[in-house]
C-alpha cells in the first residue's frame, strides 16, 4: 500500500457537491493534490473552479462530499478553523482592507497574536509585544520577497493593480500555509508582472510550499504547473502534463464545445 | 450663565460616552446601531431602580448600569450575527424601540410613562446646585477620559486592526484566521457597555428619568456626532460630541435674535440651521474633523 504511494495526497477531495437554487456547481468532484507541487486547476468558464475553491476554503459549505487536509476532515468548518489548519487562500478580485496599511493588511493574517484578546489589547503584555514584533519582522521579509516594500505604509486602496495581487498572495503567506490556494493570481496582470509572479510561487514551490491555482492564462499554468487538474459541469475530468491534457480530446471537447454529428 | 454653560459641558460628556460607545460597534467593526438610546436607557433604568429600591450604593449602581447593557449587546450581537447594513439598522431601532415602550408599559417596574424620581446625586443636598454640578462635570469627563485611553488602546491593537478589517471585508477577516462573531460579540459587548454606562451616570445627573427622554432622537444626534467627528477615531468621538452640543445650544440663541419671526418658525430655522451645517460638514469634510488614521507604521 504504501509502496504504491510514497507521498500521500496534501489534500483530498471526494465526491464534492453544491447546488445554487436549480444551478447545480461542483457534481461531485474528486482531486488530490501532492505535497511539493504546484497543480493547476483549469476547466472553461462555468465548470464549477472558483465553488471548489469557495468551498475547500469554508467560505461557503458543500452539500456533500469530504475534503481532507493533511490527514484532516475539514470538510464545513469555518474559513478562520481553516486557515488555522494550514490552508490559506487568496481572492480572485484581489480584495485588499482598503483603509488599512499594505503592512497592515499583511500583519492582519499572522495567526496566534495574543493582542487580538481585548485584555491582552489594553494591557499588552510582553507576550503580545514579541509576537507584533515577529509579525512585522516576517511582513517585511514577505514585502521583501515581492517587491512591496516601498509601499509598506501605503493604505492598500492606494495601489496598482499589480500590486494588490502580489499584496494578495503576500497577505495568505503571513499565514504560514502549508497549502496555498491561489484564485487567478494573474487575471489582469501584464506580461511582465505575470512572469514575475510565475517566478515568485516556483520559488516557493522550491522551498517546500504546496500550491494549487485556478488560472485562465494558458502562457501561466504551461510554464508553471504541473499538474494540470482540468474539470468540467462541476466534476474531475483529466489530469496530467500540461501537454498531455492540452491533447486530450475530452479537454479540447470541454472548452470548444461537443462537435455535432449529422 | 456659567450655570447654563457648565449643564451643557456635563451633557457634552454624556454625548462623548455614547459616541465612544457607538464608535467601537460602529466606527471600529461596521455594525450599524440605530438603537444606542435602548442600551443608554437599559443602563439608566438599571441604576435607577437598584439605587432606589434596592438601596444600591450608587459606584455599584453605575457599573450594573454597564453590566446589563453589556449583556444586552452580546445576546444582541448573537441574534444579528448575519445581518448587516439596512437589515441591522432596523432592528437595533427596533430594539431601542421595545426598551423605550417596555419603560412606558411595565409600571409595576419604571413607574411607567411617569417615570423614576428622586434618583441620588452623589453630595446631592449636601452642596448647593452649581457645585454639585461641578462635581458631576469632573465625574463625567474622568470617566469620558478613562473611556478615552481604554479604547484608544484597544483600538490601535491587534485587536482593533482585525476588527477595522471585519468593518471592510468580512470574508477576508475569516480567511485571515480572525473568528468573525467572536469578535463582533466582544466589540458590541465592549459598546454597549460604555452607553450603558453613560445612561447610569445620566440618570443620576438627571434625579428623574422617564422613557420621554430616550427617544429616537437622541440616536440620531450620537450618530451625527460620530459622522462629524470622523468614524473610527476615538478623539473624533469626543470632538463630534462637543461640535454638535455646540450647534445644538448655539442656534438655540441664534434663532432667538433674528427679529420678526414667530416662536415657531424660530424653532424650524434652528432645526434647518442644524441640518445645514452637518450637511455643509459632510459635503466638504466627508472623512470627519478628525480623520482615522494609522499608527502602524513600517519604519517606527
Amino acid at each position: 500500500m504504501t509502496e504504491s504511494s510514497p507521498q500521500p495526497a496534501l489534500l483530498e477531495i471526494s465526491d464534492l457537491r453544491r447546488s445554487f437554487g436549480g444551478v447545480v456547481a461542483l457534481n461531485g468532484l474528486a482531486l488530490q493534490v501532492r505535497p511539493g507541487t504546484v497543480t493547476a486547476l483549469i476547466g472553461p468558464n462555468g465548470a464549477g473552479k472558483s465553488t471548489a475553491f469557495q468551498c475547500i476554503s469554508g467560505v461557503i459549505r458543500p452539500d456533500a462530499g469530504r475534503v481532507i487536509f493533511d490527514g484532516q476532515d475539514i470538510t464545513g468548518l469555518r474559513p478562520d478553523r481553516i486557515t488555522g489548519a494550514g490552508l490559506v487562500r487568496s481572492f480572485q478580485i484581489a480584495r485588499g482592507i482598503p483603509r488599512l496599511t499594505v503592512l497592515e493588511n499583511l500583519l492582519l493574517y499572522g495567526q496566534a497574536q495574543p493582542g487580538e484578546g481585548v485584555a491582552a489589547a489594553i494591557l499588552r503584555p510582553a507576550a503580545m509585544r514579541a509576537r507584533e514584533e515577529a509579525l512585522r519582522e516576517r511582513a517585511r521579509a514577505v514585502a521583501a520577497r515581492l517587491n512591496l516594500t516601498r509601499v509598506l505604509d501605503n493604505q492598500a486602496a492606494a495601489l496598482s493593480g499589480g500590486q494588490k495581487k502580489l499584496m494578495e498572495i503576500g497577505r495568505a503567506l503571513m499565514a504560514e500555509p502549508r497549502l496555498l490556494l491561489l484564485d487567478e493570481p494573474v487575471a489582469g496582470v501584464n506580461p511582465s508582472l505575470s512572469a514575475e509572479i510565475a517566478s515568485h510561487i516556483g520559488s516557493l514551490r522550491d522551498e517546500g510550499m504546496t500550491v494549487l491555482i485556478v488560472e485562465h492564462h494558458m502562457d501561466f499554468v504551461a510554464s508553471l504547473c504541473d499538474p494540470v487538474i482540468v474539470m468540467a459541469e462541476g466534476r474531475f475530468l483529466v489530469q496530467g502534463s500540461f501537454e498531455q491534457v492540452a491533447a486530450d480530446a475530452r479537454v479540447q471537447e470541454a472548452y470548444m464545445g461537443r462537435r455535432v454529428h449529422a | 450663565m456659567d450655570a447654563y454653560l457648565i449643564a451643557m459641558l456635563v451633557f457634552a460628556g454624556f454625548y462623548a460616552l455614547m459616541a465612544l460607545g457607538l464608535n467601537v460597534i460602529w466606527g471600529l467593526t461596521g455594525m450599524v446601531n440605530l438603537g444606542l438610546v435602548g442600551f443608554f436607557a437599559l443602563g439608566a433604568y438599571a441604576s435607577a431602580l437598584l439605587t432606589t429600591k434596592l438601596f444600591w450604593p450608587m459606584p455599584l449602581g453605575w457599573a450594573a448600569g454597564a453590566v446589563v447593557a453589556a449583556a444586552a449587546g452580546a445576546i444582541m450581537a448573537l441574534i444579528v450575527a448575519r445581518l448587516r447594513g439596512d437589515y441591522l439598522a432596523i432592528v437595533t431601532l427596533g430594539f431601542a424601540e421595545v426598551i423605550r415602550l417596555t419603560a412606558s408599559n411595565e409600571i409595576w417596574l419604571t413607574n411607567g410613562t411617569d417615570g423614576i424620581s428622586g434618583i441620588p446625586g452623589p453630595w446631592r443636598g449636601d452642596v448647593s446646585p452649581p457645585e454639585f454640578n461641578l462635581i458631576y462635570l469632573g465625574i463625567v469627563w474622568t470617566a469620558v477620559a478613562v473611556v478615552f485611553v481604554l479604547l484608544a488602546r484597544l483600538s490601535h491593537s491587534p485587536f482593533g486592526r482585525v476588527l477595522r478589517a471585519i468593518r471592510e471585508d468580512e470574508d477576508v477577516a475569516a480567511v485571515a484566521g480572525k473568528p468573525v462573531l467572536w469578535f463582533k460579540v466582544r466589540a458590541f459587548t465592549i459598546g454597549a457597555a460604555v452607553l450603558g454606562g453613560a445612561g447610569a451616570l445620566y440618570a443620576h445627573y438627571n434625579a428623574y428619568i422617564a422613557p420621554d427622554g430616550f427617544a429616537p432622537l437622541l440616536t440620531i444626534y450620537i450618530v451625527l456626532a460620530l459622522t462629524a467627528g470622523g468614524v473610527g477615531a476615538m478623539r473624533g468621538a469626543i470632538i463630534g460630541a462637543l461640535f454638535v452640543i455646540a450647534l445644538l445650544e448655539s442656534t438655540r440663541f441664534l434663532s432667538a435674535i433674528i427679529p420678526g419671526v414667530s416662536p415657531v418658525q424660530k424653532a424650524a430655522l434652528r432645526e434647518g440651521a442644524i441640518a445645514l451645517s452637518l450637511i455643509l460638514l459632510l459635503r466638504f469634510r466627508p472623512q470627519g474633523l478628525i480623520p482615522e488614521k494609522t499608527r502602524t507604521k513600517a519604519t517606527p
